[in-house]
């Protein structure tokens, strides 16, 4: 009597369970994932309208805004317009002679030149890839687009310094404030005074 | 009873007299001083720092911070904060980014009060070369170029591992050592008697002896001091790394002066508990490996390489 109640009840869940799966398998709502019958995600095709929408940037979600002190400048050289207004934009690629000439690109400088990162017109901006302005202090962004897997970390508060509090407010540093962003590479520090030997000190 | 061996008796007699009479003097020379102040009795009498009642504790800070006020002409706290509830700290270092500057070394010497004079260094940076490795045999501490880091070498910087299974601790024969809840090593430097068993027992060579009386110049001496921490020690104790016991402690806490201080950012201090921190981060994602973990000591420091 109990074993017959207990199969019964079984056959029940399992064709609620059959009618559940068929009806996700085949009903067409946009928002499920669809998977084949190894657990793969089917890609669906989405209309050309939708998928042009999910590529404008301005549909995005808008990237976090780290709290980060003032980029470091040279002495008086931001913002740039105080001179930059006075000259008619120049796109084309040639080596400075009258200003910046202290900068020596040594960062992929085969393949870039200055307006692929500062915007040619408004000279107080940065420019990102898909033609999005940024400011100085966002400049996180403009590295992260190729050092994606250090953006990553450095979000995370792996990659780079983070002074503040371990479990209260963290001030994070800009890229900049370690890398010159025309010449990335680390530069080497004079150590502090190796430890005394035993037996050298004066006592 | 023969006449020898009552001149025996006598004189074993005598002698037992003797060494109780040397042992009672020697004992009362010991003692402090008639002259000496209350405080000096205080000390000498003074309980483990575990089994100080709330009263009794505030007595020892008291006396603690009066004294050490004076000695450094400022006003001196000594803090006892208790470990905070669900925290066990840990500690990432980063291998694949540490220039071997040094600058975490004398950070940690001038935020935990170390003396400069003997010389005592928490931190010690080893030099080590990549075609060796993470092998300590080949390892160089004095090291002193011009420009760091050199060619062909990596840096380790090597400080208290705050081991899950301490060592040091087991081997205090007076309990003046112990591990703390938040995971943090500590040592009572009242209850300390210099005898250095722990400074044999850590593989880590984490654990300091002051072999001469701490030389602390008054003007660098750092005031906001912590008990089981940076608080100024007298001569025969051993000290060690407390993660900055007296900054980590609070609510916000401040990182580690080490950690607050590496200009490429290879130290990373947080909550193992808390698995949104940067040091749980980092051992879920990271390649990561303890030192000398065959020993079985589990340290709660953990080196990385970000790359």
């Amino acid at each position: 009597m109990n074993t017959r109640s207990f199969a019964r009840s079984l056959m029940v869940l399992l064709v609620v369970l059959m009618v559940q799966f068929l009806s996700a398998s085949t009903g067409h709502s946009d928002r499920v994932k669809e998977f084949d019958r190894s657990g793969r995600l089917v890609v669906v095709e989405k209309p050309a309208n939708e998928m042009a929408a999910a590529y404008d940037i301005k549909n995005r979600p808008a990237e976090k805004v780290f709290p980060v002190p003032r980029p470091p400048f040279s002495e008086g050289i931001f913002p740039c317009t105080q001179c930059h207004k006075y000259m008619k934009p120049n796109p084309v690629q040639r080596t400075l002679t009258e200003y910046h000439t202290e900068i020596v690109l040594h960062h992929a400088e085969g393949q870039r030149w200055c307006t692929d990162c500062h915007n040619l017109v408004d000279r107080d901006k940065l420019r990102l890839v898909s033609g999005e302005l940024i400011d100085f202090t966002e400049s996180y962004r403009l590295c992260g687009q190729c050092h994606g897997d250090k953006f990553r970390d450095w979000k995370v508060g792996i990659h780079g310094k983070r002074t503040g509090n371990w479990n209260g407010d963290k001030q994070y540093l800009l890229c900049v404030h370690c890398h010159n962003p025309h010449d990335p590479k680390f530069k080497a520090l004079k150590p502090l005074p190796p430890p005394v030997r035993p037996g050298t000190a004066r006592h | 009873m023969s006449d020898t061996t009552k001149n025996e008796y006598i004189q074993h007699k005598s002698r037992r007299k003797f060494l109780k009479g040397l042992a009672a003097g020697v004992g009362l020379i010991a003692m402090p001083g008639k002259d000496a102040s209350a405080s000096v009795w205080e000390e000498f009498f003074q309980k483990h720092f575990r089994e100080l009642s709330k009263d009794e504790l505030k007595v020892v800070i008291g006396r603690l911070e009066k004294e050490y006020s004076k000695k450094f002409a400022k006003q001196v706290t000594v803090k006892t904060t208790p470990p905070i509830e669900g925290v066990l700290y840990g500690y990432g270092l980063d291998l694949s980014r540490c220039i071997g500057c040094r600058r975490c070394v004398y950070a940690c010497v001038k935020e935990n009060n170390q003396s400069r004079d003997p010389q005592i260094h928490w931190i010690r940076v080893l030099q080590l070369d990549k075609e060796k490795g993470v092998d300590l045999s080949h390892a160089e501490h004095y090291y002193n170029p011009e420009k760091v880091p050199e060619k062909g070498h990596f840096y380790m910087p090597v400080q208290c591992q705050q081991c899950e299974k301490p060592p040091c601790t087991k081997v205090c024969p007076v309990q003046a050592t112990w591990k703390e809840n938040d995971g943090i090593v500590v040592v009572d430097y009242n209850w300390c008697i210099g005898c250095r068993y722990c400074m044999a027992a850590c593989p880590y060579g984490a654990r300091h002896f002051n072999w001469g009386k701490p030389g602390l110049p008054v003007a660098e001496m750092n005031p906001v001091t912590h008990y089981l921490g940076n608080r100024p020690r007298p001569k025969g104790v051993v000290e060690k790394c407390t993660f900055c016991i007296q900054r980590t402690r609070e609510q916000p806490g401040r990182y580690p002066a080490c950690e607050e201080i590496c200009p490429v950012g290879a130290r990373k201090f947080g909550n193992l508990l808390d698995p949104n921190s940067e040091i749980r981060y980092l051992i879920e994602n990271k390649r990561v490996f303890k030192l000398k973990d065959d020993l079985n000591t589990q340290p709660k420091f953990f080196y990385f390489y970000a790359t």
